[in-house]
Order: structure tokens, then C-alpha cells, then sequence
């Protein structure tokens, strides 16, 4: 289609050789949205409008569809998120263990809410439903990685590891 | 209901775990590792693996509780269609975190009984699906695969035998609902995770329209142990009509949270108390959620209990998914009902309307109540919502939030009534981590949003 809008994106090679990997992997492309997904969110850093576009393409999928698909779930880096992003755990094991003080310090330290982005780009915090990590609670997840069993003390040296 | 004293009583599913290096393959074959799928492969119809699986009374360890041999027995034989084993790694019910032990530190024994299973459903694909959030969980089963697959025991050439199995790993991206097995075999087809109406059930009709079995971790874990124990040994551990290893998750206001190995039927306080170091800070026992949050609570006095399918159904809550949530005397079950409830109306997936409405009018409900601004009939109106809420949807997760609401305020009821009666604007003191809502604390965002989350519906 001439009137289509053009892909801004491409992955890298490797990234392709991965996708080639994956599509052997499942009787349709469609299967393969959710870890393909995940590869644009590794390669571009977070999934905005062009991967959208990008993956919609490479699978033969309306970029409507992948769209829907990628807004049903919440584990996914958007345009906009930080280059840290502050998952805290706030469901019962964890709340009943004090993760409402590690959320409140979070926002005085960072200055703002969950759900907002540091001005600096640098963080973006986030009050996340069970990370089922719930015998080492309080829990906050930084990208891929869990801080587990934090106190005050311990998350002011997270936050300032992190910005160095 | 056969008594298996604590110090008899050995570890299988974690007894390597704390151990360096557990989670390799050269470790798990120094202790015997695939030496029993490898005796099922080579000297066992698919049949007599099935029949094995049958007599232990294995039952799933994800929830639910079914049965799993007969499970399998329901995936059609004469079909030309591929049959798929999938593997639920989900582990998202609140207060469950013992899928992610094995996976992380003893990935193997799920690799081994997942090949068990596969052999005895003539299945030669098996996804694994694994929740988004745990990464380290995916990598260190991805690299026990990769080994597997170099070691001739995952592909073309299963040990030797000439069964083929194939394996993947598959990460989901932050939904509860995909714990639901039709719900991931929906997201795993990548489409939303919306679950779907059996009959028909996903045996006969699952992944990509194909026979498929959806078995949990845990359970496929224990499957391994069966053939390489032997059901007798399997059936002598705990209540011999759901018996076996059971790793129970406890957390909340005890001194000592984790996973805890031990022998199903264990009694409830023992386990708190022996185990878990008792309640912290020296508290008193109010009350417990014994199997993840969707599982009716116990107060305190009716803690005495076996853990096991059928001691906790006789006390109308269930086993569930194995998360022991402890709460001491200073928990305000006002506030830890509406952080439930925030989870259910949260994950929602929102196709049903007595899910999707109901939910939500739960938690507000509940949070008027805790903010000071409940009506006196909101305890039954919330009792009423629950029961209707039951039954009636495509899965249970309008019966999950519902079966904790139901019994938190029918057994709580004087918390409510009495936050009720005290009115607005009180001074409370909230036990979760000092007051909830301070006057003048809020920044105008999060005051509208409490002005909306008041208003009622």
C-alpha cells in the first residue's frame, strides 16, 4: 500500500536473527507478538509509535492490533519511562511489611508521584501489583532487577548508586 | 490421615537449592538428575506414565487442585492434531513466590518432569510461560534449556530414546489474568490475556485450537519426584487423596518469611510458629490467608488446621496456590481488604460485567469505609456484591475477589461497622505504614482522585 505510513525503525541484525529463531518457534507470527515486543523494548529502550509500526510490520499484524495487544499489559517500557524504572510492589504481603514508607520516600526523594518521570529523565516511579517476591518484602524492581528486603537506609543507597 | 513426623520428613523439591551451583546441569546430574524421566522414557508405555501420575493422587499445585493424571487422561489419543504441554510459570497470586525458587535455583527437576509429562501426552512441543517481572527466572531457565538441549536431553533425541520434545521459554508482560490457564494460552497465541469459556477445555481444545495441558511448575516438579521415588513414597507423605511435597510461601507479620518444604497436611500454626519463627515482634495471631489472596482468611482461632485440600475446604477456604499470608493483632482488616480488592478490580480483565463492575465497586466501597465515609449498610451491600458476583463469569476471578471480601467482613464485621460509626474526618491510626491519608498531605492530583474513589458509584 503506497498510502501506508513508512517504518521509521529497524531492528539490528542480530535482532532479526533472533526473530528468525523465534517464528520456528510457534505455527503462527501472531505467537510471537508478546517476545518480539520484548526485543523492541531491549533494542529501542522502550516501545513508542515507529516500534509499534515496526513489530505490526514484521509480523503482519495491524498496528492497531499490536497496539491493543501491547496496552493490556503493563510490564512493558513506554515512550516517556526513565532510564530507571521504580516498580514498587504495593499489594497486601508487601504493604503489610511497610512498602507504603518506601513508596512515600521514593516520592519526597524524587519529587514526584507514581506514575511520573523525574525531570532529568532519569526515573520513573511506578506503584506495581504483586512481584511476587513477597518473603522479601518491601520489594522495588529497577528494570529487570529486584531490591529485596529494603529499609529507608537501604533505598537511599539504591537511589544513589543509581545516579552515579 | 497418616501423621509424617516433621524430623522424618525430607526435603526433594528444595533440598538442593541453597547449595553453590544448584541450578546446573552438571549438579543435577551428580545427584541423579534425569535418571527417572530417562527410566519413564525407556521402560514405560505413555499409558503406564499416565497411570502412575493417576495413582499418586498428584493434584495441581497452581490453584485449583485437579487432579493431575486425570487431566492428562482427557487429552485425546486419535487426533492429527499437535498436542502441547504448557507450562503455567505465571506464579502471580499475591502472597506466592515458590515457582520462582525452583525456577531460579533448581530449574532442571521442572525440565525433567516437563519431559515426563510431554512423553506421556505424545507431546513434542512445550512453552514455558513465565510472568514478565521474573527475569532472573527466565535466564536461569533459559540457560538450564540451552544445556539441555547440548546434552542430547531436550530435541530431536530425547536421552537417547528417540522422543522428540522441543521447549521454549515464553515471558509475559505484567497481567494476572494470565495465570488463569485460558487466559495465558490466549496471550501465549499473542493477543490480549483474556480468558475464555470452557467447555471447551483446553485438553481437547487449548493452544492454537490443539489438545493441551497446562500444568504448574510445582506440579510438574513433584511429577519428577514420582518417578524417581516412587508413588508409595509419594502417597505416604501427608493425606494420601492429595499427598506429596508441598512448598507452602508465608509472608507477611511473621519473623522468618519464605518457602517452606514440607509435608502436605502440616498444621497451619506449626507451620508459622516452627517455621516461619512465629509472629513478629512478639504480635499476636489475628488472622491468616492460607493459600494466595483469593483464598477465604482464617481468624485466628480457627488456625488449627491441616494444610491440605481437604482440611481447608472443611473450613470452607482452600490450599489455593500455597501463599500463607499472616497478619498479627495490629492489622487494620479494613485497609487489608481494600488492598485486595485494589489488586482484583486492578487485574480485571474487564470482558465480564459482575468482574469488571464488581470489582470496582468493591474496592470503592471498602475504601469509603476506610476513609471515613462508609453508610451503614455498605457491609451487606458489599456481602450482597460478593455473592452475586460468584459463578458468574468466564473464570474465577470474580470469585477470587469476592471469596476474601465475603469472609474478611463477615468475620471482621465490627472493624467496618465501627470505622462506619466513627464517621468523617476521624483521627485513625492505620497500622500499614502510619496514617493513610494525613489532612493536607495530598497533592491536589491524588486529592481528586480520593474525592472520586469517595464518591461512590
Amino acid at each position: 500500500m503506497s498510502d501506508a505510513p513508512a517504518v521509521k525503525k529497524k531492528f539490528s541484525n542480530k535482532g532479526l536473527e533472533f526473530i528468525d529463531w523465534l517464528l520456528g518457534r510457534y505455527p503462527d507470527k501472531q505467537a510471537a507478538l508478546l517476545p518480539v515486543l520484548r526485543l523492541a523494548e531491549e533494542e529501542f529502550g522502550n516501545i513508542d509509535n515507529d516500534s509499534v509500526m515496526l513489530v505490526a510490520e514484521t509480523l503482519e499484524l495491524s498496528p492497531g492490533y499490536v497496539w491493543g495487544v501491547l496496552t493490556f499489559y503493563t510490564h512493558y517500557r513506554r515512550e516517556g519511562d526513565g532510564k530507571y524504572l521504580l516498580q514498587v510492589c504495593s499489594t497486601l504481603p508487601c504493604a503489610l511489611r511497610g512498602c507504603r514508607d518506601i513508596q512515600h520516600r521514593l516520592e519526597e526523594k524524587l519529587g514526584i508521584e507514581a506514575g511520573e518521570t523525574t525531570e532529568d529523565g532519569l526515573f520513573t516511579l511506578k506503584k506495581v501489583e504483586c512481584l511476587g517476591s513477597c518473603d522479601t518484602a518491601p520489594v522495588v524492581q529497577v528494570n529487570e532487577k529486584y531490591h529485596e528486603n529494603l529499609d529507608i537506609e537501604e533505598l537511599d543507597k539504591l537511589l544513589e548508586t543509581l545516579r552515579d | 490421615m497418616t501423621e509424617i513426623k516433621p524430623e522424618k520428613f525430607e526435603k526433594v523439591l528444595t533440598k538442593y537449592v541453597d547449595q553453590e551451583g544448584s541450578a546446573s546441569l552438571d549438579f543435577y546430574r551428580g545427584h541423579g538428575g534425569y535418571e527417572a524421566a530417562e527410566r519413564a522414557l525407556k521402560k514405560l508405555k505413555p499409558d503406564e506414565v499416565i497411570e502412575t501420575v493417576k495413582n499418586s493422587n498428584l493434584r495441581g499445585r497452581g490453584g485449583a487442585g485437579f487432579p493431575c493424571g486425570r487431566k492428562w487422561s482427557f487429552v485425546p489419543k486419535d487426533t492429527d492434531k499437535p498436542k502441547y504441554l504448557v507450562v503455567n510459570a505465571d506464579e502471580s497470586e499475591p502472597g506466592t513466590f515458590k515457582d520462582r525458587v525452583i525456577m531460579e535455583r533448581d530449574p532442571h527437576q521442572l525440565i525433567e518432569g516437563s519431559l515426563i509429562s510431554a512423553y506421556a501426552l505424545g507431546s513434542h512441543i512445550c512453552y514455558i510461560y513465565i510472568r514478565g517481572e521474573y527475569y532472573d527466572a527466565f535466564l536461569s531457565m533459559q540457560k538450564a534449556i540451552d544445556e539441555a538441549y547440548e546434552a542430547g536431553i531436550l530435541g530431536k533425541n530425547v536421552l537417547g530414546t528417540g522422543f522428540r520434545l522441543d521447549m521454549t521459554m515464553h515471558r509475559g508482560a505484567g497481567a494476572y489474568i494470565c495465570g488463569e490457564e485460558t487466559g495465558l494460552l490466549s496471550s501465549l497465541e499473542g493477543k490480549r490475556g483474556l480468558p475464555k469459556i470452557k467447555p471447551p477445555f483446553p485438553a481437547v481444545e487449548g493452544l492454537f485450537r490443539c489438545p493441551t495441558v497446562v500444568n504448574n511448575v510445582e506440579t510438574l516438579a513433584c511429577v519428577t519426584h514420582i518417578f524417581d521415588r516412587g508413588v508409595d513414597w509419594f502417597k505416604s507423605i501427608g493425606p494420601p487423596e492429595g499427598p506429596g511435597p508441598k512448598l507452602l510461601c508465608v509472608s507477611g507479620h511473621v519473623e522468618r518469611p519464605g518457602t517452606y518444604e514440607v509435608p502436605m497436611g502440616i498444621n497451619l500454626l506449626d507451620l508459622v510458629n516452627d517455621h516461619a519463627g512465629g509472629i513478629w515482634k512478639g504480635n499476636k495471631l489475628k488472622a491468616i490467608i492460607p493459600g494466595g489472596s483469593s483464598a477465604k482468611i482464617l481468624a485466628a482461632e480457627e488456625c488449627d488446621v491441616g494444610m491440605d485440600y481437604e482440611s481447608l475446604a472443611a473450613k470452607d477456604t482452600m490450599l489455593g496456590s500455597g501463599g500463607v499470608i499472616v497478619m498479627d493483632n495490629k492489622t487494620d482488616m479494613v485497609e487489608a481488604l481494600y488492598n485486595i480488592l485494589r489488586f482484583y478490580a486492578h487485574e480485571s480483565c474487564g470482558q465480564c460485567t459482575p468482574c469488571r463492575e464488581g470489582t470496582g465497586w468493591l474496592q470503592k466501597i471498602c475504601g469509603r469505609i476506610l476513609h471515613g465515609d462508609g453508610r451503614p449498610e455498605d457491609p451487606d451491600m458489599m456481602l450482597d456484591l460478593s455473592k452475586k458476583m460468584c459463578g458468574r463469569t468466564i473464570c474465577v476471578l470474580a470469585d477470587a475477589a469476592a471469596f476474601p471480601c465475603e469472609s474478611i467482613v463477615s468475620k471482621f464485621r465490627a472493624e467496618f461497622d465501627e470505622k462506619i460509626a466513627a464517621g468523617d474526618g476521624h483521627e485513625r491510626t492505620v497500622h500499614l505504614g502510619g496514617p493513610l491519608v494525613q489532612p493536607g498531605a495530598l497533592s491536589a492530583h491524588n486529592q481528586e482522585r480520593l474525592d472520586e474513589l469517595q464518591g461512590g458509584y
